[in-house]
């Protein structure tokens, strides 16, 4: 907890004067919804306990702007029985700006799939009209609703009455994070699986990761239900999930047809049967769609074009993909293929899926330096030595192509020749990921 | 804590349930839609199975909103829409309704209060960005102020569906880049090694971990007028700035160092091609706040240059792909440097290994 307690927030009857912005006025011009003119509205709320620290919050920020550097500091500050979730700012500059010393903000975990009813966001905003400093970003990069701008003595008060409502703080710090689902099955025809179900169930089975942080560093889920990863899963998750068919994409001859008459057929050529990675399309005289779905890599390109004509097929589920992250501190990782399928269908299928996200955590607990991402520590000890240790076979789907290097020991090839072999027979047509 | 024996135990909910949220009419055809088209720009309509279809107003907003702003967006769900409203990743707002009628009015609505319609199909989105100097502690620029300047300029772009394919930007105030990877990206990037005050850091940082989280090794423990402090080898630094949130006291922000670097070609989706990260265009452009002109100009170019050159479905990387980077820095104007030369692991796998050479 902060040894700073001395705060003072009850209002003295006098109100401080408005400190000018010239710089922040010039960002209210213009088209696009002016953050600044929200700030305003704030401090301008002459009664609201926030008021006079949106008055110093827009001084401190009008001073950031003239000087271009920023003034904020962390600390540590968070709610009884958890040890993340809060992330604390003192300013160093509470000298010219006190009322806004401290602009904690409370990361909370939104609903899966960022549905809302306004009798919710009502809720949420009076919470916080009572407590913090009526700021709230929907959403943070993590996917959090962001209260940001809470003094040190509200942090509690807010959180219970957020807790009340059904809310809970996210992640932060070496910890699992929060986690992000697309609108998916609640309005999309491309999704191959239940997300909120799959992000709900890896979540809430592992929350004490998150909410007390002992992991070696972040540890991100993110759930997307096909390939064009709305979400963004591929660049920024730890673990992504993100939906995939193993069986044959569903064609509409019709449709395929009425969209052929529709664009014309050199169009229908050029932008989607040529823009076929795999060229895997081939369109017949009749017009309508050969598919050669062995060659398919489910790009969606197709299925996006013409969503009317084409879908996922039915045997339905995800491809886990691990190590996702950016710059720090090898270097950009992109996720990269672990499991090709995991079936999401029964309440069994999405045991399994929580048994794999559980035996990746295990892993990255016991495993990554301090400060080291998943996708790190597998290219310190190496893909071979990973998939050994979280226990799965390597697959040609985890490559673009096998090795080029010839610098490799293989005098037990035939051993692991035959392990293949072995496995191919065992699966007969099923595969499962979490075994 | 021992003082307070009446300390509430936190409920330990995790993800809310978000079905008594959601629209009733995406309840019941959960997991059963057909397909979708876009009647204009802003507004999808999906068909389910059933037969049942919903509308949805895509809104862009500010997202850093104040109560008032929210409560607005609530009444106008009240008031036009039908209570329901979602986020998209890209912090627009999505209002659904199961009547079509109520589309329009509820565009009119919206529009009313200053709030752009687009954001769907082949148009740029709203940028994804970062927190910046109003709440981060180690920021190099404010995102929201170089968002608000660039959507004031893409305005147009926002509200109707005329780019090639999806435009998707991100900001980033530092190299940490929680922004992430876009069509196009505007990072902060370092461009002096940091600045220690050595009668801080003893007493702030643990040494051994800020050594450990150098990339290339160029910072060692050594004492600094009898203090035990930290040294940075400023020939290896490459400014990246990752001492300075485990240390402050090294400070790698300055107001005419810090400069803001444009990226291209970052693509998540893996439509068509695989996805791919950003690459380098243009840095050392200024810190201009409060609207960031160099920056906005920059910006205005890629996206024009791609707008007018590219195929249809063709994203920022797939068009360069096609066309290849001599045409794309000649069709932009920009310099090509040493600087856009990798020298960092896996280089060499950036580089043109073949006799294919566009003229």
């Amino acid at each position: 907890m902060s040894q700073d307690d001395s705060i003072r927030t009850e209002d003295d009857g006098v109100s401080s004067p408005l400190h000018p912005t010239p710089m922040l006025d010039e960002l209210e011009t213009g088209p696009w919804p002016s953050f600044v003119t929200g700030l305003k509205r704030l401090r301008d709320n002459a009664d609201a306990q926030y008021a006079p620290m949106m008055n110093d919050l827009l001084g401190q920020l009008e001073h950031s702007y003239e000087n271009r550097l920023g003034y904020w500091k962390g600390g540590t500050v968070s709610v009884f029985g958890y040890g993340g979730g809060v992330i604390p700012r003192f300013s160093e500059v509470a000298g010219k700006f006190p009322a806004s010393k401290e602009f904690h903000t409370l990361r909370v975990q939104p609903p899966a799939g960022m549905h809302y009813d306004t009798d919710t966001l009502r809720k949420l905003c009076d919470i916080w009209e009572r407590h913090g400093s009526g700021l709230i970003a929907f959403h943070g990069q993590s996917g959090d609703i962001m209260f940001q701008g809470c003094s040190t003595e509200n942090v509690q008060p807010a959180f219970d009455e957020l807790n009340e409502a059904g809310f809970d703080l996210g992640g932060a710090g070496p910890a699992l994070r929060t986690s992000m689902s697309c609108v998916g099955h609640a309005r999309c025809e491309m999704s191959c699986y239940d997300e909120v179900k799959a992000h709900r169930s890896v979540i809430n089975e592992f929350l004490d990761e998150m909410h007390r942080p002992a992991l070696p560093y972040k540890f991100k889920f993110k759930f997307s239900g096909c390939g064009n990863d709305c979400v963004n899963a591929i660049h920024r998750a730890d673990f992504a999930v993100i939906g995939t068919w193993r069986d044959d994409m569903k064609v509409n001859q019709d449709e395929v047809k009425a969209y052929v008459a529709r664009v014309g057929r050199k169009y229908a050529i050029d932008q989607v049967i040529t823009r076929c990675p795999t060229r895997a399309l081939s369109l017949n005289d009749d017009d309508t769609l050969d598919v050669d779905n062995r060659s398919c890599v489910r790009c969606m390109h197709c299925l996006n074009v013409m969503n009317k004509a084409l879908s996922p097929g039915d045997d339905r589920g995800a491809s886990i993909l691990i190590g996702g992250k950016r710059a720090l501190k090898v270097g950009d990782l992109m996720g990269t293929m672990m499991i090709p399928f995991i079936k999401l269908e029964t309440d069994e299928d999405y045991e399994n899926l929580v048994a794999l996200a559980r035996r990746m955590l295990e892993f990255f607990a016991d495993n990554a330096l301090e400060h080291e991402r998943i996708g790190e520590t597998i290219d310190r000890i190496g893909l071979p030595a990973f998939l050994e240790a979280v226990g799965i076979d390597p697959d040609p789907n985890m490559v673009n192509h096998p090795r080029t290097s010839c610098y490799v020991r293989t005098d037990d090839f035939t051993d692991e020749a035959d392990k293949y072999f072995e496995r191919k027979a065992r699966e007969a047509g099923l595969n499962v990921a979490a075994d | 804590m021992s003082s307070a024996p009446a300390m509430r135990r936190p409920d330990e909910i995790g993800v809310p349930d978000p079905f008594p949220l959601m629209h009733p009419l995406m309840v019941k055809n959960y997991g059963a839609w057909a397909w979708h088209d876009r009647p204009r720009p802003g507004v999808l309509h999906h068909v389910a199975k059933s037969g049942d279809e919903i509308w949805t107003v895509r809104a862009g907003t500010q997202r850093q909103m104040d109560v008032f702003t929210i409560r607005r967006l609530c009444d106008i769900a009240d008031q036009f829409g039908e209570g329901h409203v979602r986020f998209t990743t890209r912090s627009n707002i999505e209002f659904m309704v199961a009547d079509q009628a109520k589309v329009a009015p509820l565009i009119e609505a919206l529009g009313k209060e200053g709030f752009p319609i687009g954001g769907t199909g082949n148009s740029v989105s709203m940028i994804s960005h970062t927190q910046g100097w109003l709440h981060c502690d180690i920021p190099g620029t404010d995102a929201s102020g170089v968002v608000k300047s660039l959507m004031d300029m893409m305005h147009h772009e926002f509200i109707s569906e005329e780019m090639p394919n999806r435009v998707r930007i991100t900001t980033s105030c530092c190299q940490i880049n929680c922004g992430g990877q876009g069509d196009i990206s505007i990072n902060v990037q370092y461009t002096k090694p940091p600045k220690i005050n050595h009668d801080l850091v003893s007493k702030v940082c643990e040494r051994p971990a800020v050594v450990a989280r150098c990339p290339v090794a160029a910072i060692r423990p050594a004492m600094v007028n009898g203090k035990p402090s930290l040294e940075v080898d400023e020939q290896k630094c490459v400014c990246c700035g990752a001492c300075y949130p485990p240390c402050p006291p090294m400070q790698i922000n300055g107001a005419d160092s810090t400069k803001i670097a444009v990226w291209v070609g970052g693509k998540h989706s893996n439509a068509r091609s695989k996805p791919t990260f950003h690459k380098l265009v243009v840095a050392n452009l200024p810190n201009n706040a409060p609207r960031w002109p160099e920056v906005e100009q920059v910006v205005k170019t890629i996206l024009y240059a791609y707008k007018d050159n590219a195929r249809d479905y063709e994203r920022m990387g797939e068009w360069i792909d096609r066309i290849g980077w001599p045409r794309f820095f000649e069709l932009t104007g920009f310099a090509f440097t040493k600087h856009h030369l990798d020298t960092w692991a896996g280089a060499r796998k950036t580089m043109n290994m073949s006799a294919h050479v566009h003229f």
